[in-house]
């Protein structure tokens, strides 16, 4: 009993973070129709930053996320300007889903190049230090990357719901044609999309650095992860894409702890087949023509 | 849809293959042989793709991990030995059509999504093996990999028996391909293509039609891994299951042309040479990742509908022009010719 709580509790922790991850990309998907494969890669850019940040800079890897996300935010609308914007034609959709792979795979090339293929991680003094709360240990770190994620998202919610452009991305969610009807800048809003999407990857990356050892190629882990949350939650909600992440940071988190670490990632894969079978359009999902 | 079989299509055919089956024979450097198997396997990948992403538009991105199944197929069936080192060859049909067997209902349940998602559903498949490969250690041999007994095959010729099954796979692959687009499961694979919906409602057999194209694709593929599996000698699951093989299918493909039966394999005599010149000038660095991902972009912005295509329509732009250009000046000598006043052909023009 003490052994399943404690994976529930550390379940919940980790769901937090893929949360911030997985948000990004279901709005990316949401205003763009794209399904965005570098997500992945962008979180390990994320915690590359951070972790050079901190080794020559001695800058604290929370406080570097203040670093990170902007510049992150503004790779986001140079990828989105430079490759994706200039894709027509009648397979937009499927060059788009190409194209964000080969960005991954420049990315891992990237810093491949720059720090080799060797596992690193970020270590400020306090990674070990945990609470124990009535005999359960609770690490700070994962414990503070919860409260982040929570306030990122608070943050992600707030420009949606109470901004102009947020209005505008929800609209273009809605109906992408209306929305261009009633002047909407399609790519303005598409461009400031993906660069949200890169910055919350930039955030969740700092902290996934302190969680993880991680090399050029975790992004493989981490996009089919992220897939089978967005995919669990409904593409293209936040909400849904929010509520997925906790499911399956516990449901992997049980089955690490009560099977055996090397099938937790098969938690993921399981979950996607039974959403297929099951429900194809997620928990949250709205039916759409052409998609599912 | 050309439905005759052309004297030049034929020829080109003969050409190809002939030219192909001679290298060997004609002798050559060794690197020259070597670097040919891995771009026909390639050719042969990227042609059985194209049955299921160029032909019904369902681009898939987990097929190698039907080449991973293949490999370890024939990793687990000859560990002990290959007999005279023929025989093995001889079990690929069988692989073939299990692999093709157990893929209907993974494409059933994949399929009922549609492009983004089914990209999503398929590369999650790809992981799926891949830790499959990891993790099923008495079967695969976990991350230390597995072997196939090497085969007793002379020296001097000792390539030459993977080089030509490749090649019969290839024939097979284009054969299928060519047969697809000349027959009813071809036709509906377009419609599907098209838009799925309105084919469902005319009455098209949508399922049926996704699945056969899936399951031919899928044991193509293994058997191909299962030839490669056997020539390598030494399989570990992250080189069985490279997410970049998958992504070499695709890409050829896409270079070439997708849905013709040429373009993928055009597609892979451009960019497995290129790769190889890549590796050669930037060692096996991870500035060959870069250029691996730069050239994929290339082909993604500028080319997006591929080689083959893209001559084509120029061509019957070409063509179109020139008639018209015809057809203007038979209208104006009709003209001039009815009424030799210069204002009535000058209002014809």
């Amino acid at each position: 009993m003490h052994a399943l709580i404690q994976a529930i509790i550390l379940g919940i922790l980790t769901g937090g973070v893929y949360a911030l991850m997985a948000s990004g990309q279901t709005l990316i998907f949401g205003i763009m129709k794209v399904v965005n494969l570098a997500q992945g890669a962008l979180v390990v850019l994320g915690a590359y930053l951070t972790y050079t940040l901190f080794t020559t800079l001695g800058i604290d890897p929370f406080v570097s996320i203040l670093i990170t996300t902007p510049l992150l935010f503004l790779v986001g609308i140079g990828l989105q300007w430079a490759l994706l914007r200039p894709l027509h034609g009648e397979d937009v959709a499927q060059l788009s889903l190409l194209v964000t792979f080969a960005i991954a795979l420049a990315i891992e090339g990237a810093l491949s190049f720059a720090y080799g293929a060797t596992l690193t991680n970020v270590q400020p003094t306090y990674a070990n230090y945990s609470w124990t709360v009535f005999g359960y240990q609770i690490s700070l770190v994962r414990f503070v990357a919860f409260l982040l994620s929570i306030v990122m998202l608070g943050v992600l919610y707030f420009i949606l719901q109470r901004t102009k452009f947020g209005r505008s991305v929800r609209a273009t969610v809605q109906n992408p044609m209306s929305a261009q009807l009633l002047g909407v800048n399609a790519n303005r809003v598409s461009a400031l999309g993906f660069g949200l999407g890169a910055a919350t990857a930039a955030a969740a990356g700092s902290v996934f650095g302190m969680l993880n050892s991680f090399n050029p190629g975790s992004h493989y882990d981490l996009i089919s992860r992220l897939l089978t949350i967005v995919v669990l939650g409904g593409l293209g909600s936040i909400g849904g894409s929010v509520v997925a992440a906790l499911i399956m940071g516990v449901a992997s988190s049980l089955v690490s702890a009560l099977a055996s670490p090397i099938w937790s990632d098969f938690t993921f894969f399981i979950v996607l087949l039974l959403v297929l079978l099951l429900r194809p359009r997620g928990l949250f999902g709205a039916k759409t023509r052409g998609a599912l | 849809m050309k439905r005759a079989i052309s004297r030049f299509g034929l020829l080109r055919v003969v050409i190809f293959f002939g030219l192909l089956i001679l290298v060997p024979i004609l002798g050559g450097p060794v690197w020259l042989l070597n670097m040919l198997i891995f771009t026909v396997m390639y050719a042969a990948l990227s042609s059985s793709w194209n049955l299921l992403g160029g032909l019904a538009g369902y681009p898939s991105l987990g097929h190698v991990a039907f080449f991973g199944i293949g490999a370890y197929a024939f990793a687990i069936m000859f560990q002990g030995s290959v007999g005279d080192g023929f025989s093995p060859f001889l079990a690929l049909p069988v692989v073939g059509v299990a692999v093709a067997l157990l893929s209907v209902p993974i494409g059933w349940v994949s399929m009922r999504t549609r492009a983004d998602v089914f990209a999503i559903v398929t590369i999650t498949f790809l992981f799926i093996t891949q830790t499959l490969a990891f993790n099923l250690n008495s079967l695969t041999g976990g991350a230390q990999g597995k072997s196939v007994a090497p085969p007793p095959f002379d020296v001097s010729t000792y390539d030459w028996p993977f080089y030509y099954a490749m090649l019969a796979l290839l024939a097979v692959a284009m054969g299928i391909s060519f047969y697809f687009s000349r027959s009813k499961i071809g036709l509906s694979l377009a419609t599907v293509r098209a838009d799925e919906d309105k084919a469902h409602g005319v009455g098209v057999r949508v399922t049926a039609v996704k699945l056969i194209a899936f399951a031919v694709s899928s044991g193509m593929v293994a058997m191909v891994g299962c030839v490669w599996a056997y020539y390598v000698g030494f399989i570990y699951p992250q080189f069985a299951v490279d997410p970049l093989i998958t992504i070499g299918m695709v890409l050829m493909a896409f270079l070439g042309g997708r849905g013709t039966l040429w373009g993928p394999v055009l597609g892979s005599f451009i960019l497995v040479p290129a790769q190889e010149f890549f590796a050669q000038t930037f060692g096996a660095s991870e500035l060959y990742l870069l250029a691996y991902a730069a050239v994929f972009l290339v082909i993604m912005l500028f080319l997006p509908r591929g080689i083959l295509p893209s001559i084509s329509d120029r061509l019957r732009r070409r063509r179109l022009a020139a008639e018209g250009d015809a057809r203007d000046a038979a209208q104006l000598s009709e003209v001039q010719d009815a009424s030799k006043s210069p204002v009535t052909s000058e209002v014809a023009r």
